[in-house]
């Protein structure tokens, strides 16, 4: 039973605690924290220290070495990527990314600053790696690594969604996501990590996708979308699974698989693919476009990532297109070269339909739907009936990693506009290269960790809210699975009269079908602008 | 004249007066983004502070009807209710108006232009404001936990349809 506080002791707290960040620790209370890893997820990944263990508790169960396999680890890491050597080195704390962090802006907590959040590494690295701070100490800023450190960097590295919003205004070009990389792949090495992370890494591992869903789970999804999407326009699409010599190997996150509202982006795929006679196969085994990797360790991003190339081998086809997704889109265009690449044994991405040569995926190998249905557009090879999603006043999220991590910004905004006769943009400072995370991205999506997501979100949502006041938006798209799930969750609470769709979906409603009934709803089942007597009758 | 007249030839201080103090609950570097930054998308809830507390005086001090002063209330206490704060101190702002009454009336308190039943009334309507306060932080907490709901449904939905359970 909770103390129960004696009339003395009743004295409200205002507010935050005003001691210097390194003497205020941090606290674990049931909703700050996400859960952490399992032991069997552990196990099936390789990793060490597999047991399980609260942050609620006292003693984390750390090994007996614990602080020399952690510096041993920043040591190796300091040898292996002179980038994080120079980020450890070159922040000179003016203070530019300070106030760009979403987790900072909606929560006020110091420690969501990019450059603090950095520096609980950095004072380490000075105590440890510096003659100054092993002279000095605090006076420069360096610090023991004690267990209350440990369980600081446990609580920031992971409030941070490595979105890289900071580092577009540090003049450094320090990308601090790249430190909470850093920071989070030295946790591992002691057994400290979310099981939002290395669940989905270890599924992603045995059954290739982040769900676990197994390949005749996988098929019978898919198979059951094309049911619904002949109950609404009376089109049988005819996917097809693993099949050797298909022209293209699609992959997309396994999200869309089963959470609504990314079902319907899926949809959107099913329809277009079959509506333009695109030669492709899906696969039951490389059958996750994300990577959790990414929020684990380099090692175990590679191992993930690697498989859809094997997969991309193994049925001989000629190249990739990927889904709408968030991350994916990071690994492949950041890391993916040289972690796998380059894929020679593929050939570069040409659009059957346009002819079209992506050189952008010249090593790659892999372009994203987007893109390649913004082509189809652009040269006319799609029928399109925006009208039909005229009861939607849309804008456009950014996603992080597709805007800030390869510059996405046009093209789904141009396949938006041509689907959609109503869209308005979020302002300019909230957009584009500056885009706000959705405060749910790196493995942060998961339920026990609500509160701190609508922290993260505010700023977002925020935006949003603003764009509906001024214009009546009710429709929030957006291009990443992690999205469209969590903005769902976001606006919910702060901006209840928005909702969420993937692009394709968007497509798919507008999308002019050969041999199609007459349409009545939307692939949600929502009439369509003027059929709403129609679609009445239909439910009769 | 009422004391809530009196109050409003005050507002401009009144109202800075309160910001300061609810801002101040937040660590000092954090303050200093709250009351600098103007931009209301580089300060989301700075600005939402500080247009928020206009409102909520302007209604507080004129119809005072809790149909209105609900959504006003909801713009303040819907970001704190998510933040590190107790429940208690998310709200303690409304509380800061008694003191903050005393403060700005100094003189018309010291020239017994105000008298004390006047201001006892004051207290209770500002308990009256703290108990909606309480009615919306609820609302939000209560509001959070169905968000979280609603996503692990949406989560599982598609699985128990395939299996025809829904």
């Amino acid at each position: 039973m909770a103390k129960v506080p004696k009339p003395n002791e009743l004295v409200i707290e205002h507010g935050f605690p005003q001691t210097g960040w390194m003497d205020t620790p941090a606290v674990f209370r049931p909703g700050n924290f996400s859960y952490p890893g399992k032991a069997k997820n552990l196990q099936a990944l390789g990793l060490p220290n597999p047991r399980e263990w609260s942050p609620l508790d006292e003693d984390w169960k750390l090994p007996s070495n614990w602080k020399q396999i952690i510096l041993e680890g920043m040591r190796e890491r300091l040898d292996k990527f002179r980038s994080f050597k120079i980020f450890m080195d070159i922040c000179v704390r003016c203070g530019a990314c300070a106030d760009k962090c979403h987790f900072y802006l909606g929560s006020g907590d110091p420690k969501n600053m990019p450059v603090l959040r950095a520096e609980l590494l950095r004072s380490v690295y000075r105590k440890d790696f510096s003659l100054a701070g092993r002279i000095m100490g605090k006076m420069v800023g360096a610090r023991d690594l004690t267990e209350d450190v440990l369980k600081e960097w446990f609580m920031y590295f992971f409030q941070c969604t490595e979105c890289r919003r900071c580092s577009l205004f540090c003049p450094y070009g320090i990308d601090t996501a790249e430190v909470t990389m850093m920071g989070r792949e030295l946790l591992n090495l002691v057994g400290l990590n979310i099981d939002w992370v290395v669940g989905p890494a270890a599924n992603c591992f045995n059954n290739g996708n982040h769900l676990g869903i197994q390949p005749h789970a996988f098929k019978d999804m898919i198979e059951f979308f094309v049911d619904e999407i002949e109950a609404v326009n009376g089109i049988r699409c005819e996917p097809t699974f693993n099949r050797k010599g298909a022209e293209v190997l699609f992959i997309t996150p396994s999200g869309d698989v089963f959470a609504d509202p990314g079902t319907y982006t899926l949809m959107g795929y099913l329809m277009l693919f079959h509506q333009i006679g695109l030669d492709y196969t899906w696969s039951t085994y490389a059958s996750e476009g994300g990577n959790f990797g990414m929020f684990t360790s380099h090692e175990v991003m590679k191992r993930l990532n690697s498989k859809m190339y094997a997969e991309a081998k193994r049925l001989g086809v000629k190249y990739i297109i990927g889904g709408e997704c968030g991350h994916m889109w990071r690994v492949i265009n950041q890391y993916m070269d040289t972690m796998n690449g380059p894929a020679d044994f593929l050939e570069v991405p040409v659009s059957p339909m346009t002819g079209t040569r992506f050189d952008n995926a010249a090593t790659t190998k892999m372009i994203h739907i987007v893109e390649f249905t913004a082509d189809l557009i652009k040269n006319g090879k799609l029928k399109l009936d925006p009208s039909r999603n005229d009861h939607l006043v849309t804008t456009y999220h950014d996603s992080c990693n597709p805007a800030r991590g390869m510059g996405f910004f046009e093209e789904p905004r141009y396949v938006i506009k041509n689907v959609c006769n109503n869209f308005h943009e979020m302002p300019p400072n909230t957009i584009r290269e500056q885009t706000f995370c959705c405060g749910s991205g790196s493995g942060l999506n998961n339920d026990e960790f609500m509160e701190m997501r609508m922290r993260g979100g505010l700023p977002r949502a925020n935006a949003v809210r603003h764009v509906h006041d001024l214009h009546g938006v009710n429709t929030l798209a957006t291009i990443c699975a992690i999205d469209r799930a969590v903005l769902t969750a976001l606006m919910d609470y702060w901006v209840p009269d928005v909702t969420v769709y993937g692009v394709h979906e968007l497509v798919a409603n507008a999308l002019v079908m050969d041999g199609e009934t007459e349409r009545t709803t939307d692939l949600r089942g929502e009439p369509l602008p003027g059929m709403e007597e129609d679609s009445e009758n239909e439910d009769v | 004249m009422a004391i809530e007249q009196y109050l409003l030839k005050h507002k401009k201080s009144l109202a800075g007066q309160w910001f300061d103090l609810l801002t101040g609950t937040y660590p000092l570097e954090t303050v200093r983004l709250l009351k600098k930054e103007t931009n209301q998308f580089a300060n989301p809830v700075g600005h939402a502070f500080l247009t928020a507390i206009d409102e909520i005086l302007d209604e507080f001090l004129g119809q005072n009807s809790a149909e209105a002063m609900w959504p006003l209330l909801d713009k303040v206490i819907r970001i704190r209710a998510i933040q590190e704060f107790s429940p208690s101190s998310s709200l303690v702002f409304i509380f800061d108006l008694k003191m903050l009454a005393r403060g700005v009336l100094e003189e018309e308190l010291a020239g017994g232009l105000i008298d004390h039943g006047e201001l006892s009334d004051f207290d209770r309507k500002v308990e009256a404001l703290a108990l909606l306060a309480f009615d919306v932080y609820m609302r939000c907490r209560e509001n959070l936990f169905e968000v979280r709901m609603t996503e692990l449904k949406n989560r599982t939905n598609r699985l128990l349809k395939l299996v025809g359970n829904e």
